[in-house]
């Protein structure tokens, strides 16, 4: 059976570059980068290398780039270590309520800490209206904290605008890119970013390996303590492959992205457009400020789960946002928040192409989706409206 | 994750359907926080003669829904009323834990449309 892979924003293949470049640094040069002989010193030199082309991707100088083991990590990293660092000076942190649960999960921590944190609310498009974070704003806040671009509905945030915010008022601003960069133009110059979380796996870099730049001159209490790596700011033996994965998918990611944006976003909208066609169906985040191969939708009267599944069967895998489909049974509160009924969140559905997705790939798709739907509405006790199902009281037995 | 057996009865779910003439009709759960399944029955002698279902909800509760329909077809309303959700599990070769509820949402129905036919029986 041909398959069709609609789930890059949860992760990607390798590019073969990418792998090629890993290769020698697996058998070959092994070495300790913290070793004084030749393996380490040419070890140490492949990850210095890396952290050029990583820098690079972002316009950031090469010293102000931290590998880490993931987005997740550097994530974590940005948040506790600001707030650690900064915390005589105040105990005040901002961040969206459509931030990565790497984000949201902190920050809660923080809130048990003795921090106070402001959750920013979004529009229906999942949009963060700087004002909100201007007016947040107290003599306490330390730290600002959005994320670029949401992997669930796509929508890209006016991270320019809140970092100008953020800078004229002195407090740090933190990004989350790691649905964006890589993907679409990042600069931590231009946009006024002072930390940026991105992770090399979603732009056919290897998993395992992250980044956090942090502004030359910022203050940050390390997440991981022991040796001198990292300028002592993250201890642990480096992973040197993964390292020089992430500088070679940078440095291709940074050469291919305007021909990979072509490629994609016609695609997309050759698929939005056709989803659109079918009854009951809503495009969720924003129609044009969205990551240009995300296409994200709900669809009324079904689960998101039962979609998935019946679309694995045929080939195409994709994602969904739905309760069902949450190991938590919880709806998305991505979805909740840009106010999306728990109900309609259930058919919450996500397709996110990439630079192998074709033209037949969406042709395929564009016939087999709407029968998926037919299928799943036929046996659903709503297909011709929610009548009956609005009794808001939860009684699903655990 | 699932089961062959849940992933058959998901693909090919037995007895969907409505059933306007249902002698008794079981509605369980709620599509806020999940999954919905309508069961309707058909009953001659204290026996279930037909069953239909409509569900709203992930392949679990699908393949659930077409499991506790084929069991409950053909057994008495007292036979009917032992199907549990530990049996219904069983049946379809276990789910996964966080699934569970789904097979209590099964049997719950079922046990709803029987109640539902006594109630109109007066008994």
């Amino acid at each position: 059976m041909k398959t069709i892979y609609m789930d890059h924003v949860a992760t990607n293949p390798l590019h073969p570059e990418v792998l090629d470049a890993m290769m020698p640094y697996f058998r070959e040069i092994f070495g300790n980068p913290q070793s004084i002989y030749e393996p380490g010193i040419r070890a140490k030199e492949a990850v210095e290398n890396a952290r050029a082309g990583t820098a690079a991707l972002i316009n950031a100088k090469p010293k102000e780039i931290i590998f880490t083991s993931s987005g997740a990590e550097a994530n974590n990293f940005a948040v506790k270590g600001i707030a650690y660092a900064s915390r005589n000076k105040g105990t005040h942190v901002i961040v969206s309520k459509i931030e990565h649960h790497s984000v949201l999960n902190p920050a809660r921590f923080l809130e048990k800490s003795g921090f106070a944190v402001t959750y920013i609310p979004v529009d229906k498009y999942g949009t963060v209206d700087p004002d909100d974070v201007k007016k947040a704003i107290t003599k306490e806040t330390i730290l600002i904290s959005i994320i670029h671009a949401s992997p669930e509905i796509g929508t890209i945030q006016p991270v320019e605008e809140i970092g100008r915010i953020a800078g004229e008022k002195g407090i740090v601003f933190h990004v989350d890119a790691v649905a964006s960069a890589g993907n679409i133009p990042v600069d931590v110059r231009s946009m006024n970013i002072d930390l940026l979380t991105f992770a090399a796996h979603q732009f056919y870099g290897p998993k395992g390996a992250g980044a956090l730049y942090v502004k030359e001159g910022t203050r940050i209490v390390p997440l991981i303590y022991g040796g001198i790596q990292e300028g002592g700011r993250r201890a642990g033996t480096e992973n040197v492959p993964a390292i020089v994965g992430m500088g070679r998918a940078a440095e291709i990611a940074k050469r291919d992205m305007q021909k990979r944006i072509e490629h994609v976003r016609p695609l997309r909208d050759r698929l939005i457009d056709s989803v659109l066609k079918i009854e009951r169906v809503t495009l969720t985040g924003h129609p044009e400020k969205r990551l240009p191969g995300h296409a994200s939708f709900v669809v009324e009267y079904i689960e998101g789960e039962a979609m998935l599944l019946l679309l694995a069967g045929k080939g195409i895998y994709s994602a969904s946002g739905s309760a069902c489909s949450s190991k938590a049974l919880k709806a998305s509160p991505v979805l909740i928040s840009i106010g999306i009924p728990a109900h309609l969140a259930q058919g919450s559905v996500v397709f996110t192409l990439g630079e192998g997705t074709t033209g037949e790939d969406i042709d395929y798709f564009n016939e087999t989706f709407p029968q998926v739907i037919s299928r799943l509405r036929e046996i659903s006790p709503y297909a011709k409206g929610w009548e009956g199902a609005e009794d808001p009281t939860c009684t699903v037995k655990k | 994750m699932y089961s062959e057996k849940v992933m058959d009865h998901f693909t090919n779910p037995r007895n969907v359907g409505e059933m306007p003439d249902a002698d008794g009709v079981g509605t369980e759960g709620n599509p806020v926080c999940g999954d919905v399944m309508k069961i309707f029955i058909k009953v001659r002698d204290d026996r279930i003669t037909d069953v239909k279902f409509q569900t709203f909800g992930c392949g679990a509760a699908i393949a659930v829904s077409s499991m506790v329909t084929e069991m409950a077809k053909g057994m008495t309303l007292d036979e009917a009323m032992k199907i549990t959700k530990s049996s219904l599990a069983d049946a379809l070769d276990g789910l996964p834990p966080q699934k569970m509820h789904c097979s209590n949402l099964g049997a719950d129905a079922l046990h709803k449309a029987i109640e539902d036919y006594r109630k109109k029986q007066g008994k």
